[in-house]
């Protein structure tokens, strides 16, 4: 354990506090009964009730949560193949290329994926007659295509740490490659799968550049919606869906880490 | 090498090798991991590779269990050719080094995998795993999983797993290397035992001098890729080719000499590092005039504190330093020509009374019969 | 069934071979053809739509290859785009700007970020998923929505200025929203988890022992900072400020939220020639340019990296 000053402690929970102040001033607004924000207008639910009687917000979260679950899937099966072609697969013709194509949607700029990916659906649609103008089906390719980068790089980390043994060891009593997947592979893989599937998963619900390119008319992502609503200012729903969005994710993340930590000390015990 | 017919049909005779490694290298780009290795091991033999790390014995171990193909030459088991045959499909078994035990799978479920894979039928599985957990005294702990275990617990469910299949041939990487060296000593009888037991032929990877010696029927001492030597742990002690298996192999004195005399029944070296002659009750097959090297082991050399009778195999000196081991004692003699020689002796009496100190003036004497002329 | 009767029921070793072959292709080419066709082939369409002329038709842009009649083929390429991108002051200043702020934000993360990593380090394991949570939970949010929180703080009547005027400090509100400080304020706070992610994972694998070592030879405190620790967390400086710099550069949210109209990021002037202007040669003329001067050195310096990690 590296032992640390008071100076750093200090700048930590500083830079932590610059973190958290503003999520924590949203919260408390969303139960602020006052549109201004410089104003407390008493305790209220009143933005939730106005969050939840808006079709508009409501739709598009769920379009958003639907192209996040479909987006997150295909990239975690993608990212997978992906990851694992590089980490087990030895030498192959394009190794290196395929390499830099899974890293590079980590330091691509989203304007220009999202541009780039607009440009390929006309064409195609120019080309082939397909897809039929923009809509859920070219966001969800599109974010599969970004969101794959991340998932192969978290099982490639993965699958570094666990090396071949395993894997020869279940060939070696003899279960056939694929077999030796099923079998040991995808086990050992399975809590990199599920952190890359809600990462993946996260990245997507909260797309708003790749989405406002490939996106069509009536397909409208939660993202879109919010964009549109706070360039104009703030808006106190606004405050209520992001209240209880910060509120979900926290609790996921809390108990996550917690248990980790549980788990942690148990090992660190025996 | 001797030639040899091929194409033997399977089953073989009690002549035909088990196991044969016909000439096979393996090339890793520029480097030559394995280098025309030949060898044959017969049915329910223990034999050992030894090597250092690099030499090349994991890969031989790798290409007999299919997880790499030779660039040339073939391997033979049981008459059958493995080429192309990927390691799923081999009658063969590994132990592996770090135990390579599926950490998501109970004891059991470990021992079992392999039977599930053959298409075995249940009950039977259930049978068989459960006797081979009585064999590896495991059957109590079945339903743990790998974390719960120790490592010498570890290394038996990985010897169950291997085994349960009934390979033609166990091989087993650095088996004991992982366990302390207490354990290590019981788990090597507990080895053998389970080895006669069921009659499997196996091949043991080590570094490891001592398990090699303990364990192994015969031995192979492989060097840069290369087998360097193979015989019984008494041939590559008493025995070495040259002064790499005589280093590798315990403790030794090595020495340059000039051959002055050379006759059926013995020969005469003259070395200037001992400045004395030494007499060695063999011929040497050599031209008189050329230097060669000869192996002294240190517990063949006697320390006395009177100047022998006769010129030669003695060579005086004074006692630099010594560690006392329990048993036996190390000495460290520098001799009057310089050199530094080490000579153990058993600690026979428990007083100190009549022993060595540093500062004496000694003589080292050894017989003829005891030291080895090396060409190489 | 013995071992030796499987073995000749079993297919040829060629045969096998073959199979074994078409199965692993088959698995490598799923990802690849993927990553081909909406990865590396998109850009090519953006290289193409850059060398054309904008259009009032849909798609809107001219067509480079043409059939005149039935049998003359005109291609016209034009580069004027990329003249006008040299030319007018705008794109050149909204690049150099671009590049101006990144590079600024990265080294306040790197300043803010480097001390709450070494906290977490210094906590004990069990408690470091606490700590580690608590720097990633902003991240598992939405970064528009954190983006959003800070105009509420920043506005004229927001609570910064209220804060401020109650207090007596100010007579009247400040100008924040809408300025480059809330620009850098935005992109320093969405991009801190990326920097103290790599450097905590530097900083964990320090062994503790060479701290001591040092105090033990005669270091203080700080000089064993500077001489042990920051050396040896240098590549997780090296990843937090390529995460943080490059995407940033890139960035459009934070500058259309927080910025000024005159705040000029690259990303965002793409924006507005592909949305507002439906200039999709222009667009893509810059995204082109950006993908020269910024994303090829950034894949070039990790390439070799790679390539240097991979020998060693």
């Amino acid at each position: 354990m590296l032992r640390t000053g008071r100076f750093v402690t200090f700048m930590a929970l500083a830079g932590l506090m610059y973190l958290y102040i503003p999520i924590f001033i949203m919260m408390v607004l969303s139960f602020n009964g006052s549109r201004l924000v410089s104003v407390w207008g008493g305790f209220s639910f009143k933005w939730y009730g106005e969050l939840f009687s808006n079709d508009q917000l409501l739709n598009a979260a769920w379009l958003s949560i639907r192209v996040a679950g479909f987006s997150a899937t295909l990239a975690v099966i993608l990212g997978t193949l992906a990851g694992y072609v590089l980490t087990r697969f030895g030498p192959f013709r394009g190794r290196v290329l395929m390499a830099g194509m899974v890293a590079a949607p980590l330091v691509m700029p989203e304007v220009i994926t999202g541009l780039s990916l607009l440009l390929l659906f006309v064409a195609m649609e120019d080309f082939i007659g397909w897809p039929q103008g923009r809509s859920i089906t070219t966001i969800v390719i599109s974010h599969a295509t970004f969101c794959m980068a991340y998932v192969a790089i978290v099982v490639q980390s993965r699958l570094a740490q666990m090396d071949g043994v395993l894997e020869e060891a279940a060939q070696d009593l003899g279960a056939r490659p694929w077999r030796a997947f099923i079998d040991v592979t995808l086990p050992m893989l399975a809590p990199a799968l599920i952190s890359g599937w809600l990462l993946a998963f996260t990245l997507s619900f909260d797309d708003l550049v790749i989405s406002s390119f490939v996106s069509g008319p009536g397909s409208s992502t939660l993202p879109m919606v919010i964009f549109s609503k706070v360039r104009l200012g703030v808006s106190p729903d606004v405050n209520a869906l992001a209240t209880i969005l910060i509120g979900f994710v926290g609790t996921c993340v809390f108990i996550y880490s917690w248990r980790a930590g549980r788990r942690m000390r148990m090992c660190e015990d025996a | 090498m001797e030639h040899r017919s091929a194409g033997a049909g399977p089953g073989g005779s009690a002549a035909e090798p088990f196991v044969r490694i016909e000439v096979i290298t393996k090339r890793f780009g520029a480097t030559v991991a394995v280098n025309r290795i030949d060898l044959d091991i017969q049915r329910s033999e223990l034999f050992c590779l030894l090597g250092g790390s690099g030499s090349g014995k994991s890969t031989l171990l790798r290409m007999l269990a299919g997880f790499e193909q030779p660039s040339e030459g073939r391997i033979l088991i049981d008459g059958q050719d493995m080429t192309g045959v990927p390691a799923y499909e081999r009658p063969v078994n590994m132990m592996f080094q770090s135990y390579a035990l599926f950490p998501h799978m109970s004891v059991s479920d470990n021992v079992a995998y392999g039977l599930r894979r053959g298409g075995v039928a249940r009950a039977e599985i259930r049978k068989r795993v459960a006797d081979m957990l009585d064999i590896v005294k495991m059957g109590d702990y079945a339903q743990r999983k790998p974390h719960q275990l120790s490592g010498g617990q570890r290394q038996r469910v990985a010897l169950a797993r291997a085994l349960v299949k009934q390979p033609k041939l166990l091989l087993l990487d650095e088996p004991l290397g992982a366990l302390d060296k207490k354990l290590r000593e019981e788990t090597q009888f507990e080895l053998m035992k389970i080895q006669s037991q069921l009659g499997t032929t196996f091949i043991v990877v080590t570094h490891d001098q001592d398990e090699a010696m303990t364990l192994a029927s015969r031995m192979g001492v492989m060097q840069d890729g290369r087998l360097v030597q193979v015989g019984g742990p008494r041939d590559l002690y008493e025995f070495p080719v040259n002064r790499f298996v005589a280093r590798f192999i315990g403790a030794v004195n090595l020495f340059e000499a000039v051959l002055i005399e050379d006759e059926p029944g013995h020969a005469r070296l003259r070395c200037a590092e001992t400045g004395g002659v030494f007499h060695v009750s063999h011929g040497v097959s050599g031209t008189l005039g050329q230097t060669m090297h000869l192996a002294l082991r240190p517990e063949k050399i006697n320390l006395i504190r009177d100047k022998p009778d006769g010129e030669e195999n003695v060579a005086p000196g004074v006692i630099d330093e010594i560690a006392y081991l329990g048993n036996l004692s190390v000495y460290q003699v520098r001799l009057d020509t310089g050199r530094l020689i080490h000579v153990t002796l058993p600690n026979l009496d428990r007083h100190e009374g009549e022993a060595f100190e540093a500062g004496n003036r000694v003589f080292c004497s050894w017989g003829p019969a005891s030291a080895v002329v090396l060409p190489a | 069934m013995s071992a030796q009767q499987r073995l000749n029921a079993s297919p040829s070793p060629a045969r096998r071979r073959k199979s074994w072959r078409l199965g692993r292709n088959s698995v490598i080419a799923l990802p690849y053809g993927w990553l081909l066709l909406f990865f590396i082939l998109p850009f090519a369409f953006v290289l193409k739509i850059s060398l054309a002329e904008a259009d009032m038709a849909i798609p809107p842009y001219t067509a480079l290859v043409e059939w005149l009649d039935e049998t003359t083929l005109t291609i016209q390429l034009t580069f004027s785009k990329y003249q006008l991108l040299l030319e007018d002051g705008l794109y050149l200043s909204a690049y150099l700007n671009s590049l101006k702020i990144a590079a600024i934000s990265t080294i306040f993360c790197l300043l803010i970020g480097f001390p709450i990593a070494l906290f977490i380090v210094s906590r004990p394991a069990h408690a470091r998923f606490f700590w580690l949570a608590m720097v990633m939970l902003p991240f598992w949010t939405s970064m528009l929505l954190r983006v959003y929180a800070w105009i509420g703080i920043l506005q004229s009547n927001g609570l910064l200025n209220t804060f401020l005027m109650n207090a007596g400090i100010i007579n009247q509100p400040l100008v924040l929203l809408h300025t480059d400080l809330a620009v850098y304020l935005g992109i320093v706070y969405s991009y801190l988890p990326f920097m103290v992610l790599p450097l905590y994972a530097a900083l964990e694998k320090l062994d503790p022992a060479l701290l001591e070592a040092s105090a033990d030879l005669g270091a203080r405190p700080a000089v064993s900072f500077f001489t042990v620790t920051l050396p040896l967390a240098v590549p997780g400086i090296i990843a937090g400020c390529l995460l943080v710099f490059v995407p940033a550069v890139g960035e459009f949210v934070i500058p259309a939220l927080l910025g000024a109209p005159d705040t000029l990021m690259i990303g965002r002037v793409l924006w507005d020639e592909f949305f507002a202007n439906r200039d999709w040669p222009m667009a893509s003329a810059v995204a082109i340019v950006m993908l020269i001067v910024l994303v090829a050195p950034v894949m070039l310096v990790r390439a070799r990296e790679t390539a240097t990690r991979d020998e060693a």
